[in-house]
């Protein structure tokens, strides 16, 4: 018995071990979400959750049906696979009720910048410019019809500054 | 912006891996290797040693408290932190380091050092001031027993701890190299002798660090250096450098002759942006000039003074090599395309969160820790307990 005695405090190092243990199983039990698991390494409620969301983009046939004119324009244009709603933002409510929403026309000094500024890791043929030197901070649609932003379309066409 | 020469994928172009994640192998690496000194005297009963046995586990301890700190700081929100432990994924390597710094910082280190003090934390508890009092006396976990035959059984579990703690060591530094040789897209990293690079250069820059740090403290106590224990350390870091250096050799001379589709783009880096860290700082400043200063030592009988300030100046030139070594792993992978046709630029930031004062800072902190660890546990023997209070 006297093994014990003497090996005591160990046995009390070991007790703080397993007290550790037992908070921290307590503490999982209670930040875990339940779900936790339940389809694979995330929680399962999210699936739900996300799907509750709004719907925030109309997509570009819910555009395509009034805006017909600036199909025309797109279509042919190097923008013809641009979603719509890429620039112009979510737009589900404007496509609820077009009368009550107005989207706001993006800047295009900053908009078209997002894309088209020179780096080197884009591919050569793609058209990128530095904006500083290229524009001077002058807006894209001054000289480019965004809709289709050739040199060919006149900024005046459907959908350009206004 | 990042100075781009070629063609660089996007997501190359910008270093996500900062210094900080240069700092995290640096410093586990000061661990492994402290405590592999430790378990010197301890496990393979080098004598020698001794006078630096407590000094190392307590700067193991000291440095394994700030290893994950460039992690969270890089990573940002801390409190998601403990959900590693929470929820770990088992097939992400990363995911397991928790797991395995928690095991090596509480069943390795601090019960090593728990059971190593235990009698004199028992004896503090009956003598020290008020307030550290209470401090021992939480230590001593309620039990004062110090009679010789429990002190006979913390000596034997001690020895079967530090026995456990060697492949621990190694696990928790192999595994660090273990990440970055896992990553098969980074030619620079992907390299099964990674681990095993990782393990003996941790060895070298811990024991060339608790070398450093007994002189001091000796220095600044005003107490003499044991001249034989250091010796006998600088023979070990002369050793076990050697096998380093002959391993980053064998990895070098491997990657030259295999010559695969990399090499070219690798070679580049290393004979332009990387030169000077890796050719000049790791290799001819940080081990070839160590290794042949330790040579020296080992072969020419030197004066006592003269040894000492070679010491001095290997040991700085190895921890300066060593996290070389951790730069050139770390953001030397980063440099180049994986498209090998373009490379970019790391510029260190000075004041942001993964900066290079923070970094600093993060370099100071152990050495803070230590210091307080060394008020609370000194590692030196001629603090006297009072015997007479061992009666019970």
């Amino acid at each position: 018995m006297s093994v014990f005695k003497d090996a005591g405090h160990l046995l009390r190092f070991a007790g703080l071990f397993v007290l550790a243990f037992l908070v921290f199983l307590v503490v999982r039990g209670y930040v875990v979400p339940k779900s936790f698991g339940q389809y694979g390494h995330y929680r399962g409620n999210a699936i739900g959750e996300i799907a509750a969301h709004p719907i925030q983009y109309a997509g570009h046939q819910a555009c395509e049906t009034c805006h017909a004119d600036v199909l025309d324009v797109k279509k042919n244009g190097k923008h013809a696979h641009v979603n719509c709603e890429a620039c112009h933002g979510a737009l589900a409510k404007h496509a609820d009720d077009p009368s009550t929403v107005k989207p706001v026309l993006p800047d295009t000094a900053a908009l078209c910048a997002r894309c088209h500024t020179a780096s080197a890791a884009k591919p050569k043929g793609f058209p990128q410019v530095v904006p500083a030197e290229h524009s001077n901070g002058m807006p894209c649609e001054t000289c480019h019809q965004p809709h289709s932003p050739g040199m060919d379309a006149p900024a005046t066409a459907v959908g350009g500054a206004k | 912006m990042n100075g781009v020469e070629g063609f660089m994928y996007p997501n190359e172009i910008t270093l996500e891996w900062s210094v900080l994640i240069v700092l995290y192998p640096f410093i586990t690496g000061l661990v492994a290797g402290a405590f592999i000194l430790a378990s010197l005297e301890r496990v393979f009963q080098v004598a020698a040693v001794k006078p630096t046995y407590r000094l190392a586990l307590l700067t193991a301890l000291a440095f394994l408290l700030v290893a994950p700190l460039p992690l969270v700081l890089h990573l940002g929100h801390p409190f998601r932190s403990p959900e590693m432990y929470f929820t770990p994924h088992s097939t992400s390597a990363m995911a397991m380091f928790g797991y395995v710094y928690m095991w090596y910082l509480m069943a390795v280190l601090v019960f090593e050092i728990w059971l190593d003090y235990r009698r004199e934390i028992v004896l503090w508890s009956q003598s020290a001031g008020k307030w550290t009092r209470w401090i021992y006396r939480l230590m001593t976990l309620g039990s004062s027993n110090i009679s010789e035959r429990s002190l006979a059984i913390d000596e034997r579990v001690g020895w079967i701890v530090t026995l456990i703690g060697i492949p621990s060591a190694f696990l928790l530094h192999g595994y660090v190299g273990f990440i970055f040789g896992s990553i098969k897209a980074n030619p620079w990293w992907s390299s099964p002798l990674m681990p095993v690079v990782f393990i003996f250069s941790a060895m070298v820059s811990g024991i060339a660090a608790v070398m450093l740090l007994y002189m001091a403290i000796a220095k600044l106590r005003k107490q003499k250096i044991d001249i034989h224990c250091v010796d006998t350390i600088a023979m070990y870091l002369f050793y076990i450098f050697i096998i380093d250096f002959s391993l980053e050799m064998l990895d070098l001379i491997h990657r030259i002759y295999e010559a695969d589709e990399s090499f070219r783009s690798l070679n580049f880096l290393v004979h332009t942006q990387l030169y000077i860290p890796h050719i000049v700082i790791q290799i001819c400043l940080g081990t070839l000039t160590p290794i042949i200063l330790l040579g020296i030592t080992q072969v020419v009988k030197l004066p006592e003074i003269a040894r000492k300030r070679i010491y001095v100046v290997a040991g700085c030139l190895t921890l300066i090599g060593i996290f070389a070594m951790r730069w050139n792993v770390v953001i030397g992978g980063q440099l180049f395309s994986k498209s090998f046709l373009g490379y970019t630029t790391y510029k260190m930031s000075l004041v942001t969160h993964e900066g290079l004062l923070v970094a600093i800072a993060l370099t100071i902190l152990p050495l803070v820790f230590l210091w307080v660890l060394i008020k609370l546990l000194p590692p030196w023997p001629e603090k006297d307990v009072p015997e007479a209070a061992a009666a019970d």
